[in-house]
């Protein structure tokens, strides 16, 4: 009886958004006299960092710092329509809408700040700082702050800006399934070590490399986060869980978390990621949405692990011992299959 | 996490203020805290509990329900039942007029899996809900139930779900599954010197969120209802919850906020709409929320798909043919299985350029909790398949397994199996930094590999097709025919969407950022150079081309008939 080590990898890629389209997303800013802007969505935020994603895209159209920007979402009275928080569409629809939002209010902005500078609004920048300037002229400036003040009290202006983004639906080709599905792509690498117990058929993930293409990357800590924690359920999905392990046979389900199968804190493996960015030309900014795929390529990497571990092809998820041990029986035993690589 | 810049460096403005820095989110301090607010953290002066009888049969006529004993318990308020309901028969994606209704929110003559809700219970507290739940007596007759999805598609199966007698999802009002066809798989098969064939299975899988799902509904005084809620898109379920109360959309008032883990579980509107008829009919606050068991056996779970992959492969490596047929099994009704197999087929066949390539995905119904909507929805599970696949055909022809899928990764330029030009593609830089990693020996030919280089050409044709009427509804036997006729080589039938819309600012103020535009087919155009100028999408950058009417594509007519996609009406 041994412990045999295995590698294997998987590549994929992975649709953002509702992949016919029509599925608007829409976005609402205003600035209160001071120049500070709030944000309204209805989009939620379940954790992801939705607020934190749009505050950052609209503080950079915007051309403002951004703890002068604040988010509020998730009210149905204040907050205009957006479909939801799911198919790895926040990032890139919503973010679409708040850039277009932002811009509108931007506009406003710039024309406040001409009027009081005595300019042409085409010839302001923002400094990113709360400033706005003319373009090489950085002593021609006003604050936005008073530009605002201005705006509110003096001009009668109203500093805000409307947002939608809105892929129309596509028709599907019954015969041949043409379709114009959504038009940015993510794509990963993956690679798994696996030690596999030829008597328990138990299977220890020992590490995890992988490389990313997300587009741009809007808030680098956030990536990691979704990363990291969608690889942990993919090793879940590969190794542990199912609410029927007997599928198709409904018995047997676990009704809390003791008799689901989940992994602890000790099955967790170190995971070393490195990010490639190709802008995506329809994303904000680029950024695409790392939120969905995080735990696709685990499953099968893993699966390929496995087999390059002891010969076992186990084609059923999750990979339970039992299904290893099966496995190792028909087969005579461990057949390890060659190394790949370097050492881990 | 490390970043590697050096890739794509000329598609990308990097000198942005604060976008691309990793600043703190707005909600941690709350979330480290345990301060920020969940739907369930609202407390409501004579709040009531809501709890439902659930069917401990997979598929059963009720014959006659009793509710007196139930109704004289003490603490009980109000007990709902099917006909309570004011629009008892609803789909989720009748929103965007996408499938038939077919699931009530309280079952009414039959119940098609176990758990299936029939009767709530409105009491003072949640132990008096609970013992009067014990009380309602509910006749049956159990039917035969079918769980295993081919089995269910067989002529004489137990029919499921009254809406699709056939037990699938009708697409087009015409299939019972979903197609891909592009060019001639059986002639690629017929060419290849390996065949590889396997079935996979992906299991059901629990969302497991840390916070169960629920919601909380309060009479207003003007007439309206306030919602606390768990739900993941705010708006859906608020328009699904104003259907099956016959409510106007604007006397809800939904309020959500942080969510305690969703996965794709909190999109079905489990709890809201009886939460508001309960508030509607007690007119005081109603609370409904799934204890844990409830979670894990009756929420719905990621839906298990079987998956028949068969490849076939030349000597050296190139993948000529790939044949796809999967069975999404969806329970009992619909839920969001049907979008899955749409989405599934757009995935096909994984990021490979394939010069033949078909699929049939069916949406099977079973006599199981309906599946839904769940992290990487149509994709995960075919991703598993294929991937593992891809290992098989490696070691059929000799292959590393990372030189195989650099050999077969799709590139710029390249035609889709879904008739449309790959843009904006990286996996291959995303194999080869992955290898780089893992010191994962590779050659000095996969090294030199690109995205950017070589795709299109002979790689952008759209080739002849046979096509098929296969699969008529009501006409299993006609699953096994053959091909019908053969479009010609750069057919394409499906007009191309209308540039996303973007209001916002435009005259006199920045522009909007590039747009996508759909690549039309040129089968005139010389093999394009794979590799484009850089786009940069900064923001004060006025990309024009992409807004001048002159360069928009035609326009689609309708754009909003999903019934002339599937073939079905909205209630």
């Amino acid at each position: 009886m041994a412990l045999f080590r295995g590698r294997g990898m998987a590549s994929v890629n992975y649709p953002i958004g509702m992949n016919l389209g029509g599925d608007p997303s829409q976005a609402l800013i205003h600035s209160n006299p001071d120049g500070k802007f709030t944000v309204a969505l209805s989009a939620i935020d379940l954790g992801q960092g939705m607020k934190q994603v749009t505050r950052q895209v609209a503080a950079e159209t915007l051309g403002v710092p951004i703890e002068d920007v604040y988010v509020d979402t998730a009210d149905s009275d204040t907050g205009p329509h957006d479909m939801g928080s799911f198919a790895s569409r926040g990032t890139h629809r919503m973010g679409n809408a708040v850039i277009a939002a932002a811009r509108e209010a931007r506009g406003v902005l710039l024309e406040a700040a001409a009027e009081e500078l005595e300019v042409n609004a085409a010839d302001l920048v923002t400094d990113g700082k709360g400033n706005i300037h003319v373009k090489g002229a950085p002593s021609r400036s006003i604050t936005v702050r008073a530009t605002a003040q201005a705006a509110q009290f003096k001009q009668g202006k109203t500093i805000a800006g409307r947002g939608i983004f809105l892929i129309p639906l596509s028709a599907v080709d019954p015969e041949t399934g043409e379709l114009n599905p959504n038009t940015a792509f993510a794509h990963a690498c993956l690679v798994a070590d696996v030690e596999v117990d030829d008597e328990t058929g138990e299977v220890k993930v020992l590490g995890m490399n992988s490389a990313y293409e997300l587009g741009r990357v809007i808030n680098p800590k956030m990536v990691e986060q979704q990363l990291v924690g969608g690889a942990w359920m993919g090793i879940s999905h590969a190794l542990y869980e199912t609410p029927e392990p007997y599928y198709p046979n409904p018995e047997q389900g676990p009704r809390d978390f003791n008799e689901y199968l989940m992994p602890g804190p000790g099955d967790i493996a170190p995971y070393s990621i490195s990010i490639l960015e190709r802008p995506a030309p329809d994303g904000p900014f680029g950024g695409k949405g790392p939120g969905e795929m995080c735990a696709n390529p685990v499953l099968p990497a893993i699966a390929n692990a496995v087999y390059n571990a002891v010969g076992v092809r186990v084609n059923d998820l999750p990979i339970t011992p039992e299904k290893i041990l099966r496995g190792l029986r028909a087969n005579g035993g461990a057949k390890p299959q060659a190394r790949r690589g370097g050492a881990l | 996490m490390e970043f590697r810049k050096d890739l794509f460096q000329n598609e990308r403005d990097d000198n942005l203020n604060v976008v691309g820095k990793g600043v703190q989110r707005q909600d941690m301090p709350g979330h480290v805290t345990g301060r920020s607010p969940f739907f369930d953290d609202h407390a409501f002066e004579g709040l009531l509990h809501l709890k439902v009888v659930r069917s401990p049969h997979h598929h059963a006529r009720i014959r006659r329900i009793d509710i007196s004993a139930a109704e004289r318990a003490p603490g009980v308020k109000r007990i709902l039942r099917g006909a309570d309901v004011p629009l008892n028969k609803n789909t989720l994606l009748s929103l965007i007029n996408f499938g038939k209704d077919d699931e009530p929110s309280l079952a009414v003559d039959k119940v098609r899996y176990k758990g299936e809700p029939i009767v709530a219970i409105i009491a003072e507290s949640e132990a008096q809900a609970m013992a009067a739940r014990a009380l309602v007596r509910v006749e049956y007759d159990p039917l035969p139930t079918v769980f295993d999805v081919e089995e269910a598609l067989k002529p004489g199966a137990p029919v499921v779900n009254d809406t699709y007698p056939g037990n699938y999802f009708e697409y087009h009002e015409k299939y019972d599954h979903q197609k891909l066809r592009f060019g001639d798989v059986e002639r690629g098969f017929a060419i290849a010197d390996h065949i590889i064939e396997d079935r996979y299975q992906m299991s059901p899988i629990e969302h497991a969120p840390t916070e169960t799902n629920g919601s909380i509904a309060a009479p207003e005084q003007n007439d309206r209802f306030v919602v606390h809620t768990c739900a993941q898109g705010l708006f859906f379920s608020l328009g699904t919850a104003a259907k099956i109360v016959s409510l106007d959309s604007n006397r809800l008032h939904f309020i959500g906020g942080t969510v305690g883990g969703g996965f794709g579980g909190k999109v079905d509107s489990l709890t809201e709409p009886l939460s508001i008829l309960g508030a509607m009919m007690t007119g005081r606050p109603v609370r409904y929320v799934l204890d844990r068991e409830e979670e894990m056996l009756y929420g719905s779970p990621r839906g298990a798909e079987r998956i028949y992959v068969k490849d076939g492969i030349a000597r050296d490596g190139r993948i000529l043919s790939r044949h796809i047929r999967s069975y999404f099994d969806a329970g009992a009704y619909t839920r969001l299985s049907s979008y899955a197999a749409i989405k599934c087929t757009a995935h096909l066949p994984g990021p490979y350029t394939i010069p033949n390539v078909a699929s049939d995905i069916y949406v099977v119904y079973t006599t199981r909790c309906p599946s839904t909507a769940m992290r990487g929805f149509g994709i995960t599970a075919v991703d598993f398949a294929l991937e593992v696949h891809m290992d098989k055909g490696a070691e059929a022809c000799g292959m590393d397994p990372m030189e195989f899928r650099i050999l077969n990764a799709y590139r710029d330029g390249d035609m889709k199996a879904h008739r449309r030009v790959a843009k904006n593609t990286a996996l291959i830089e995303c194999v080869q930094v992955a290898a780089e990693k893992a010191r994962w020996p590779l050659t000095e030919q996969a090294k030199r590999q690109s995205s950017l280089t070589e795709g299109g050409g002979a790689r952008a044709e759209i080739p002849a097709t046979p096509i098929d009427e296969n699969g008529r509804i009501n006409r299993p036997e006609t699953r096994g025919g053959r091909s019908t006729q053969t479009l010609p080589a750069g057919a394409t039938r499906i007009a191309l969407t209308k540039q996303p819309i973007m209001e916002g600012s435009t005259e006199n103020r920045p522009k909007a950022p590039v747009v996508p535009q759909y690549e039309p087919y040129r089968p005139a155009a010389p093999p394009p150079p794979a590799y484009q100028p850089p786009v940069v999408a900064a923001p004060l950058a006025a990309a024009t081309s992409a807004l001048e009417p002159a360069t928009s594509p035609p326009s689609q007519h309708g754009a909003h008939r999903f019934s002339s996609v599937f073939g079905t009406r909205r209630r």
